[in-house]
């Protein structure tokens, strides 16, 4: 099966926001209680209920101002940080069609996959206590349907399709791919006017942590295999968590 | 939309939504589209892809702005200074549209030569009525030839200096590139960019649009801005074409058919004048006074006449004048602001709303909300409690001190009941009925059936009602409850009363009684029984995207209106590939994609007009059939747009000696205060306008959990440098204070708003939206208590773009 | 989508641990999760916010509302809408909406409830005693049908048909004070 991805064209967003909206209404997801504190940006992060998301950054230089919008959801990497981190079977998986999955009925709530996505994507449900992110509207997208995202776009910032049709299209595009190649490819790329991810909330690079390789290419399917849930939570604590405590801090005080 | 029908015959937007993709150059002035119309960008969109520019012209730095081109700030209240600049600019460098404006406008034509302009002021100016007597703006006339007819009188080497096209050079030279900076706060390089790429639409086969909305109009002279992107438009021949256009961008969902449907005080359905006492004592009097004696409005009197049948049915006789008497005459303007002014004064003693929240969307509310507490009684129609419904608690007040009695009455939504709406393009779409009414709540049809029966049988039951004939003998009967929709949509459409078969269209109207008609303009929409064409639902396949078997475009669906001007005089269109009508000379026909909006075929014979004479009369419904760059009749403050200031302004007026705009009425009650020119206390100027993700008074969005995330709370917009001197930190409570009253908002510090350079003064801008009050979980201020009354010469439409202010940081 | 543990290992480790080692991200085969909004009837509508006209179709169960999107086959939004147009679900399925008729009597401090007969009975009374207070049969002769002590405001939120009726209804009543949004 051919890979699917989302490319946005970051120069035809307009910042509306009714991805926003389409993404809750399809997935019937809660309003969260926000205020307003200075930008149009609402709500300020993403969280259990709030799986994709508009950045604004207004950037003023030589007496001219620019208004820049990206949006956010989970990128559905090739080399997924969270699939790798994951220590149960069917939680998290990688799809043929090159999405990844989260399935809240696996997920035991370990936070590993939180802890190590280089876009900082999964957010904590503290209701469930599980994690939470883009499925990439999986229920419609194995119905033949886009995601609910894509499909309400105004602007026609999102296209949806085949991942070597949407990379040869942007290619014919001024402007610069983002998601190509990094991470072994993401399934939402992005066309930037300027060769600036970081403009546009975009890591240069994206890397996955170190301690993740160790991880899942020696210690998680032997793990697995020995079919040790406690062994795998204890390696796991040492080799994914303890690295991160720093980032394992913040995310406990945003939930406290 | 008062500065359309004159120029052009008709008040609304001339072409559509998907035609934006047609444009060649789009201009984005006093709208900020693609927040407030978002499906506007999609065909924007379209249209920059195939290479069209996008320029947006705005106060502030918007998310239309974000994607243009061009994108240049005008200071709020100064639109007629920059288009007289444009206007100037393609004047001088003649790069206007020479065979269209020879042969479509009234540039060639000859006006008395009693018309002057001096310092600010056109002739026939009264200052003690601040009204203009019109008669010196009029066209010399030819003697009457041998049919008794006159016509005016042309020159068609343009060079009498009594002819419009030297009036208009005069009249602009003006507005030079410096002036326009120094008036606008526009960098003059930014002019220049723009005057050169939107003026290159003026080369035949180029389009042209002008998207605009409220930005125009909220302005004590509104309608002369209108005027004004009449007057360049028709200057670079964009007028009836693909992708060209003054395009009023409509911002409710049905404001254009409520408009159409005349809810209103001076006109009844179908752009007809309401009578007047004074002028239209009896029948023959409006007749006369108001059918012209030429142009399509000719009709007229087809149309009335079908009108007083449709609304008094056999009751109306030739004998008693079809019932002209029991329509209402009014002797004095009872617009929005007249209108409160009155309840204000105690005059008006009940009133009813109908999804209509004054409360928060009327000027100077403090005044207006004031004005609610000295009703007997109010009704309230609406989905949820609104800040009208409930202004007799709101903050600061006790309720047990307002006499006023409130019924709030539950109205159902859009998809709890069907019927159509008209969309700002014109089309007319049905609605489905999609699931029950929530709770108790009615369709507003229903409760209007079932609210006038109950009238109606008080008057039959009291023999000493005051004059129950209009009332009893109103042609009403649409069953008991859910009116029966087949028979409002067939009444409206018009049908024959002897044998009660609708009518194809309006042209089979008759003045003699023999056909009633409830909307002349929408005639066609039921043309057979059963036939309802507000319910079609058949996309085009291939075309320019005029999708004419989709739903219906008044009039007569026709999508592009006066498109006789997308073709030369010969019949042959600019543009070959986006052609809407064109001459087959071999075969002798016409050929067309859009419904011709010219005579084009003998109604009886059948047979084929010749181009020639068609495009002598362009505009069908203008007496003299031409677009007018001047208006000899219909506009209260001018023949051409001239700028003035705001009411409320920090500088004085540079292009002339007059500061505001003569014709605008001034109101004196103890709460309308203006604050003076260059005003020490309020020296910043204030702008309102709407964000996408809220509407209007934000009944049916604060109320919704997922848009009331997005837009909380009122949020004021100000500069970096502002709220550095003002001390002031971006998320800051913050009170913003007019002459009138003031609001608290959140402050929004951005690069995106600039202080205006103005003739060397430093002016600086603060933006607030309006969709806030008290009634909901996530309450904010009305922004409206500190905008004024004061309104439009010729609309009377509120100055809520451009008013002064001070900014003052909120200490906790 | 189920997916066993099982299963999972089937895929992941179905070579053996050498192969598994290296090829732990190795995809899973997509099946069709089941629609959400299967079998629900869709129902045309346009959408009440701004002027734009963009379709919109309503997916119901029986009488229950399940999903509002933007309508494909609409040529004005090709199924795309804004923010508003996205939320017009919660129109509908939302604990704020008005379900009775609410009375405030002078000067009360709080609202009842009525019923229908009731309120619009009322009303009928008192646009009939305002009107009849309050009217001009003529005026310098002429006879002008008025009376200017009620107002009516409204007609941007209603349908064609509704405000037909209300123009119609208003004229005949005698009112003059008749606007609506499209004035400011």
């Amino acid at each position: 099966m051919a890979e699917k991805a989302c490319l946005v064209d970051v120069t035809k967003c307009i910042a509306c926001r009714g991805c926003q909206i389409a993404c809750k209404s399809w997935n019937q997801l809660p309003a969260e209680k926000t205020t307003f504190d200075g930008t149009y940006e609402n709500p300020p992060d993403l969280s259990a209920s709030t799986v994709t998301k508009i950045k604004f950054r207004e950037v003023a230089e030589g007496g001219k101002v620019k208004w820049l919008f990206r949006k956010v959801q989970c990128f559905h990497c090739t080399d997924a940080g969270c699939v790798k981190a994951c220590p149960v079977p069917g939680a998290l998986t990688k799809l043929e069609d090159g999405t990844v999955y989260l399935d809240q009925n696996k997920c035991t709530g370990c936070k590993y996959c939180i802890m190590n996505c280089p876009f900082e994507i999964p957010r904590w449900d503290a209701t469930k206590g599980k994690a939470f992110k883009c499925n990439f509207c999986y229920d419609r997208t194995s119905n033949g349907l886009p995601p609910a995202c894509q499909k309400i776009c105004v602007g026609g910032a999102i296209q949806y399709g085949d991942r070597d049709t949407l990379i040869a299209y942007a290619k014919t595009r001024p402007g610069f791919l983002y998601g190509e190649k990094e991470l072994g490819g993401l399934h939402w790329m992005y066309l930037l006017p300027v060769d600036d991810p970081e403009l546009y909330f975009l890591p240069k690079e994206p890397k996955l942590p170190k301690s993740l390789i160790v991880w899942k290419d020696i210690l998680k399917p032997i793990g697995l295999i020995l079919g040790g849930g406690s062994i795998l939570a204890w390696l796991g604590y040492h080799f994914l968590l303890m690295p991160q405590k720093e980032k394992l801090t913040k995310e406990a005080e945003k939930h406290s | 939309m008062a500065g359309l029908g004159p120029s052009f015959g008709r008040g609304a937007m001339t072409n559509h939504w998907i035609d934006y993709r047609n444009a060649d150059v789009i201009l984005v002035l006093g709208s900020n589209t693609c927040e407030n119309h978002p499906v506007s960008t999609t065909w924007i969109d379209e249209a920059m892809e195939k290479g069209g520019k996008l320029i947006v012209v705005d106060p502030r730095f918007t998310r239309t702005a974000s994607k243009a081109n061009i994108y240049a700030p005008l200071r709020p209240g100064t639109d007629i200074a920059f288009l007289g600049g444009l206007i100037n600019y393609v004047l001088q460098n003649k790069l206007y549209h020479e065979e269209y404006l020879m042969n479509y406008s009234n540039v060639s034509f000859l006006v008395k030569p009693e018309y002057s302009f001096k310092d600010g002021i056109f002739s026939g100016y009264d200052k003690e009525k601040r009204k203009y007597d019109m008669a010196t703006w009029g066209y010399q006339m030819s003697p009457p030839g041998p049919d008794g007819k006159t016509t005016p009188l042309q020159d068609k080497t343009l060079k009498d200096p009594n002819c419009v096209y030297q009036i208009l050079k005069k009249h602009y030279a003006r507005y030079t590139p410096d002036m326009v900076s120094k008036v606008c706060g526009m960098p003059k390089e930014s002019f220049l960019e723009i005057a050169k790429v939107y003026a290159t639409t003026g080369k035949p086969g180029k389009a042209g649009t002008v998207l605009y909305a409220m930005g125009i109009t909220q302005h004590s002279n509104g309608s002369q801005n209108v005027r004004a992107i009449s007057e360049l438009q028709i200057l670079l021949g964009n007028m009836g074409i693909a992708g060209g256009g003054v395009n009023a961008q409509r911002g409710e969902a049905n404001v254009q058919g409520s408009t159409d449907y005349a809810l209103l005080f001076h006109l009844v359905p179908g752009y007809m004048a309401s009578p007047d006492k004074v002028l239209h004592p009896i029948l023959s009097d409006y007749l006369t006074k108001e059918t012209p004696k030429s142009g399509y409005w000719v009709n007229k009197p087809k149309f009335f006449v079908s009108l007083l049948k449709a609304w008094w049915g056999e009751n109306a006789t030739k004998e008693n004048n079809f019932c002209y008497d029991y329509l209402p005459k009014k002797s004095a303007n009872y617009s929005w602001i007249a209108l409160f002014e009155a309840m204000y004064a105690g005059k008006i003693k009940g009133l009813s709303c109908w999804g209509e929240n004054p409360a928060v969307s009327g000027p100077n509310s403090n005044l207006e909300v004031k004005a609610l507490g000295n009703l007997d009684w109010l009704v309230v129609s609406d989905l949820f409690e609104t800040e009208t419904a409930s202004f007799w608690k709101r903050p600061g007040v006790n309720p047990a001190e307002i006499k006023t009695e409130v019924f709030l009455l539950p109205a159902c939504g859009s998809y709890e009941k069907e019927g159509s709406i008209t969309n700002s393009g014109r089309w007319a779409q049905w609605r489905w009925k999609a699931c029950p009414a929530v709770g108790e709540s009615k369709s507003d049809l229903e409760m209007m059936n079932e609210l006038f029966e109950e009238i109606r049988a008080l008057y039959k039951k009291d023999a000493k009602a005051v004059f129950p004939e209009p009332i009893v003998k109103l042609n009403w009967d649409y069953g008991k409850g859910e009116p029966n929709q087949d028979k409002i949509v067939k009444e409206i459409n018009g049908y024959t009363i002897a044998d009660g078969k609708p009518v194809a269209n309006f042209t089979k109207l008759a003045d003699d009684g023999s056909t009633m008609c409830g909307n002349w303009i929408y005639s066609g929409i039921y043309p057979e029984d059963g036939k309802n064409l507000l319910k079609r639902r058949i996309r085009e396949k291939e075309g320019i995207g005029l999708n004419s078997e989709w739903a219906f475009a008044w009039p007569v669906n026709r999508r592009i209106i006066y498109n006789r001007c997308s073709a030369n005089p010969a019949g042959q269109p600019y543009n070959k590939d986006k052609w809407l009508v064109r001459w087959n000379d071999t075969e002798k026909k016409w050929e067309t994609r859009d419904v011709p909006d010219f005579g084009w075929k003998d109604a009886k014979t059948g047979e084929m007009i010749p181009p020639e004479k068609s495009a002598a009369n362009p505009y069908i419904m203008q007496p003299e059939g031409k677009a007018r760059l001047f208006t000899p009749v219909g506009m209260a403050d001018g023949p051409m747009a001239e700028h003035y200031e705001p009411y409320e302004s920090p500088v004085k007026n540079l292009l002339s000696g007059t500061q505001n705009d003569p014709a605008v009425k001034i109101w004196a009650a103890d709460l309308d205060k203006l604050a003076p020119v260059a005003s020490p206390e309020y020296p910043i100027i204030a702008t309102t306008y709407r964000v996408v993700e809220h509407y209007q008074t934000g009944t049916l969005t604060r109320n919704l959990p997922w848009l009331a995330e997005l837009m909380p709370n009122l949020f004021v917009e100000m500069s970096v440098e502002l709220a550095q001197a003002k001390g002031i930190k971006n998320g800051d409570k913050v009170k913003v204070v007019s002459i009138r009253g003031e609001v608290e908002a959140i402050a929004c510090v951005t690069p995106r708003l600039k202080a205006y350079q103005l003739n060397g003064k430093t002016v600086e801008v603060v933006g607030l939206p309006w969709h806030w009050g008290w009634a909901t979980a996530a309450p904010g201020d009305v922004t409206n208590k500190i905008t004024p009354h004061i309104g439009d010469a010729n609309t009377m439409i509120p100055e809520y773009k451009a008013f002064l202010v001070d900014i003052k940081k909120e200490v906790a | 989508m189920e997916f066993t543990r099982r299963e999972f290992l089937k895929v992941s480790g179905a070579t053996g641990l050498g192969i598994a080692f290296g090829r732990f991200l190795s995809p899973v085969k997509v099946y069709a999760q089941e629609l959400r909004i299967k079998g629900a009837k869709e129902t045309p509508t346009i959408c009440p916010y701004c002027g734009g006209g963009c379709g919109i179709l309503v997916h119901t169960v029986g009488d229950k509302i399940v999903y509002t999107e933007g309508d494909s086959n609409h040529p004005i939004n090709v199924g795309r809408l804004c923010t508003k147009g996205a939320c017009v679900y919660q129109i509908v399925d939302n604990d704020k909406r008005l379900t009775k008729v609410l009375y405030r009597a002078p000067g009360s401090t709080e609202w009842a409830e009525k019923d229908w007969n009731w309120a619009l009975k009322e009303i009928a009374k008192r646009i009939k005693s305002t009107r009849d207070a309050n009217f001009k049969a003529t005026e310098d002769g002429v006879t002008v049908n008025r009376t200017e002590a009620i107002a009516s405001l409204g007609g941007a939120a209603l349908d064609n048909e509704e405000d037909y009726l209300l123009s119609k209804m208003s004229r005949a009543l005698g009112i003059v004070y008749l606007e609506h949004q499209a004035r400011i």
